[in-house]
């Protein structure tokens, strides 16, 4: 069956959540992929949104991380307070994220292209990104990949990955046992080395060969022996991101 | 307490708690007054051009866009704009001219529909001037640790980063654990609007849904204008007292504003209206766009039921009450 990249990352995405899990979600891919799993693997992903909804049932896609699609038939609708100290607490497994740039640490940047002062391209800024990004058990990073983000020095680091390498999160004082997880692009999924931190090559997407990611990767990613290739989106898959959580074509496009 | 690093932000709205108690305690009313008032009236009063502004709700959410709107036709001027999660308000207020710099958690963005071109082109032509950073949670602890009457929260976030090292935050060894912790400090907004599902008129305030982070801006802001769909009688605020979000002592000015929040969502009243905000950011691609936006929904009209007849009435709010009880379906015309 035909698909197009965005349906494939959504699916590689809710495939990577865990069942009985809690999720910090964002606008946008994460949210279909985080409804995705819920209706296939993951019915007890517990969903909490930035500004308070936690628990919904999410009826159709919020254009808001804050609107009222986030609290629909939700367990509470809380704060950013309780969300975000929640997170603190330690009660979020997994976060979402997206970037503009990335580096082999898995820092992001989604503030500035250019100086700060003087930007060439202003970006949002960190929203709740470096809050998900410190305090989350596991972050997920969902981007496109081109020589342009994936960066050896970024332009700005707004939400911390691995900083400088292996200790420095605890040495400044994020909290322990935390960090990214999974980079997902269009070409393929990474992983960080458990010794050096740094982005290791997991797995391409069918038709997607190694060369073609390194060449897309301006820093140098560590490319094991082993390199597996993505099962493609499932006739189920697509037909529930097609039919059920986005029918419209809103992510995934028509 | 050892300093190990400081961010090079401009520390904004920062008094110290003694200052924040003793304006609370000369400013502040205990006693049920009326407050109601009209918008004209609350934005001269209580807005000054130059201060710190920090809207309620999520940017499109639950906002007074009528307050904004005011401000616009006011002409407030150097306007400082806590960007907390700032999408719509910012957008408009930019476009406005009213604001020039901002405290940036996120600005600039329209979540899912994209990028805010006048936002973007105001800040990268440097008219708007990004004067610190900071993450979402950080923003809402700023004004808890002004709630709180401290001169500041702890928190484990922003370190290791550029956000923090243009924040107005300090990283300290922590004395119980001796690791590094960041100091948020607190903040005390000049003037804020928060936008209510009803209220008495002394500004005794319920919010149906998610308070976000109003609760704890409410309770740091120097003057508070409640801008709300319906004011309520009083002995129906004290029936349900565990239904107040803000009570009417942090209060300083009521004002009914129905459908106030429009084109933002207002949860179980009424979705965002998606046809307006394309309408927005295809005008606001360029300067003459946002004037002619401005000239017809802002200086073309009087007050909020002439703006409400221009955006299609009754009948497209009637359109929007369905569209947030899924009874329609979802639309997204800014992706045309």
């Amino acid at each position: 069956m035909e698909y197009n990249l965005t349906e494939l990352m959504a699916c590689v995405a809710s495939r990577e959540l865990e069942n009985k899990k809690s999720i910090f979600v964002g606008t946008g891919l994460p949210i279909i992929a985080t409804m995705l799993a819920q209706q296939l693997h993951a019915p007890d992903l517990l969903i909490v949104f930035e500004a308070g909804g936690i628990g919904p049932k999410i009826p159709t896609i919020p254009i808001s991380v804050g609107d009222s699609r986030t609290f629909y038939k939700a367990v509470i609708a809380a704060s950013m307070d309780y969300a975000m100290g929640m997170a603190q607490a330690g009660l979020v497994d997994y976060g979402f994220l997206g970037a503009a740039q990335i580096d082999k640490y898995g820092n992001l940047n989604t503030t500035v292209i250019g100086d700060h002062d003087n930007p060439k391209v202003r970006l949002p800024g960190s929203g709740g990104a470096n809050d998900v990004g410190s305090l989350c058990t596991r972050t997920i990073i969902l981007m496109r990949h081109d020589k342009l983000r994936f960066v050896n020095k970024l332009d700005y680091l707004t939400t911390p990955g691995y900083l400088t390498g292996p200790g420095a999160r605890e040495a400044a004082g994020l909290p322990a046992e935390t960090g990214p997880y999974r980079v997902i692009t269009q070409l393929g999924v990474m992983g960080f080395d458990e010794e050096t931190k740094e982005m290791t090559l997991l797995r391409v997407h069918p038709g997607v060969t190694v060369e073609e990611v390194v060449e897309n990767t301006s820093f140098e990613l560590i490319i094991p022996d082993d390199v597996g290739v993505t099962e493609p989106p499932s006739e189920e898959e697509l037909r529930l991101l097609r039919e059920e959580i986005d029918p419209s074509g809103i992510v995934i496009g028509k | 307490m050892k300093v190990l690093a400081e961010g090079k932000g401009e520390l904004l709205a920062w008094i110290t708690p003694d200052e924040g108690r003793k304006w609370m305690r000369e400013n502040k009313p205990r006693a049920l007054i009326d407050k109601r008032t009209t918008m004209k009236e609350a934005v001269q009063r209580y807005t000054k051009d130059g201060e710190y502004f920090a809207m309620g709700g999520f940017g499109h959410i639950r906002l007074s866009m009528e307050g904004i709107y005011e401000m616009i036709r006011q002409r407030r001027r150097n306007m400082i704009m806590a960007g907390k999660t700032s999408v719509h308000d910012v957008d408009i207020l930019i476009g406005g001219g009213v604001v020039d710099r901002i405290e940036c958690a996120y600005a600039h963005g329209h979540e899912l529909r994209g990028l805010s071109p006048a936002g973007r082109r105001a800040t990268e032509s440097g008219r708007v001037k990004i004067i610190a950073e900071l993450s979402n949670a950080a923003f809402q602890w700023r004004f808890k640790a002004a709630a709180m009457g401290l001169p500041w929260l702890p928190a484990r976030i922003m370190m290791g980063t550029d956000t923090f090292n243009y924040s107005s935050s300090k990283i300290v060894e922590d004395p119980y654990t001796d690791k590094p912790i960041t100091l948020i400090p607190a903040c005390y907004p000049d003037v804020a609007f928060i936008h209510v599902h009803r209220c008495d008129k002394y500004g005794n305030c319920q919010i149906d849904g998610t308070t976000i982070e109003d609760i704890e801006l409410s309770r740091a802001a120097k003057r508070l204008i409640i801008t709300t769909e319906k004011i309520i009688p009083h002995e129906d605020i004290i029936d349900h007292p565990d239904r107040t979000a803000i009570p009417h002592f942090v209060v300083d000015a009521v004002v009914e504003s129905r459908y106030g929040s429009h084109p933002g969502n207002m949860p179980d009243l009424y979705y965002s209206d998606e046809e307006h905000m394309a309408e927005w950011l295809k005008l606001s691609r360029s300067d003459d766009g946002v004037h002619e936006y401005m000239d017809k929904y802002v200086y073309g009209v009087e007050n909020q039921a002439e703006y409400i007849e221009l955006i299609g009435g009754e009948e497209k709010m009637k359109h929007l009450w369905k569209l947030e009880h899924l009874q329609v379906p979802m639309e997204a015309p800014w992706r045309r």
